[in-house]
């Protein structure tokens, strides 16, 4: 028996709601993988912890885009029935893990961009998304410091370590564009105050990935061309692999719950 | 193990304000900033605590196990230390 996948409605708030949603549960995907691989038991346990805040923030803004979508649907029916092109998830959050220095550069990237996102949307007129993002920031804050130090000791490390995190830093670069770009059903939600620009943060994103960097004595790439598709469900081949691990249960037996 | 580059530290954690840190256990880190992060991640993830500590287990002096007897056995037939023949006022609180 397999189960059809479902196509949700392309209001703007829902595309808004659901592409937050996604990048949480397509990070903290990536980070559960993982459990049990860590490099020490201390930071297998933070990986996975910082994977549980994620899939906790997911929950949330799924639970919350059924009730804008209105057509009964739950949180497991958009993590688990959507196709690939339906994800609306930045492509930074679906790259592989590689080794730890690379999940540790990926986690900075984002962490940095989204800790100041969620205290911004904390004054959204939305008040549901307000209090989503007063709980999250908390996590993401956490998540940045983490991330900060690691990156500290990895790129002020070994040479072995300091090559593993700047290649990781020169090879995750061209997809942080992504994470400033506003569709144009986004700005809609931007003018009403619901949803916040997020160009209004780039400079203070950079400002604390060159300082954690400068501390690292890594090396900031140039901004080159930037990769970008992931928000219009245009993503790269690794999401296909994540999402048939994420979704093989539910698919292959329909309402399975234990 | 205790290695030279991650040594082992001891964790202790503060349930509650006013309450004194307990020992919980201990853990691997290369320096004290990256252990208080993982005695965070490693110990209070159920709300366990409000504040945390750690310290160098090379940093502690323990007493020695073969000198049990002298150091310890002593305190076995002095009940009268524990104070247990007076009522403590409720307005004391916690001791």
């Amino acid at each position: 028996m397999y189960t059809g996948s479902i196509t949700v409605a392309e209001t703007p708030l829902l595309r808004y709601v659901l592409g937050r949603a996604d990048d949480a549960l397509v990070l903290g995907h990536r980070l559960s993988e993982w459990c049990g691989h860590g490099p020490m038991l201390e930071e297998d346990m933070a990986l996975s912890n910082m994977a549980l805040d994620l899939i906790g923030q997911a929950r949330a803004l799924y639970t919350y885009a059924g009730e804008v979508e209105g057509a009964g649907r739950d949180e497991d029916a958009y993590a688990y029935l959507r196709d690939v092109t339906g994800y609306a998830n930045v492509l930074l959050v679906e790259q592989p893990n590689g080794d730890f220095a690379r999940t540790i550069v990926r986690q900075l990237l984002f962490s940095a961009f989204i800790d100041p996102y969620w205290r911004a949307l904390m004054a959204s007129t939305d008040q549901t998304l307000a209090a989503i993002a007063a709980k999250a920031e908390k996590e993401s804050a956490y998540h940045l410091r983490h991330a900060s130090e690691w990156t500290i000791r990895l790129g002020d490390g070994t040479a072995e370590s300091h090559a593993r995190a700047q290649q990781a830093l020169d090879e995750l670069w061209p997809f942080t564009g992504e994470l400033f770009t506003v569709s144009a059903a986004e700005r809609g939600l931007v003018d009403a105050g619901i949803a916040i620009d997020p160009e209004a943060l780039r400079a203070g994103w950079h400002a604390i990935v060159a300082r954690v960097a400068g501390r690292a004595t890594l090396t900031l790439p140039a901004d080159g061309w930037m990769q970008r598709g992931g928000r219009e469900g245009r993503h790269s081949e690794h999401l296909g692999h994540l999402l048939s691990d994420l979704q093989y249960l539910q698919r292959a037996f329909p309402g399975a719950r234990w | 193990m205790s290695t030279p580059t991650t040594p082992l530290w001891e964790v202790f954690i503060r349930s509650r304000t006013g309450l004194a840190h307990k020992h919980v256990g201990s853990l691997h880190a290369a320096d004290a900033t990256l252990a208080v992060q993982a005695a965070r991640d490693l110990y209070t993830r159920r709300g366990e605590g409000n504040s945390v500590w750690v310290v160098p287990s090379s940093a502690i002096t323990a007493s020695d196990p073969a000198d049990k007897g002298l150091m310890f056995d002593p305190a076995d037939s002095k009940v009268y230390r524990h104070p247990t023949f007076y009522e403590v006022p409720d307005e004391v609180g916690h001791m």
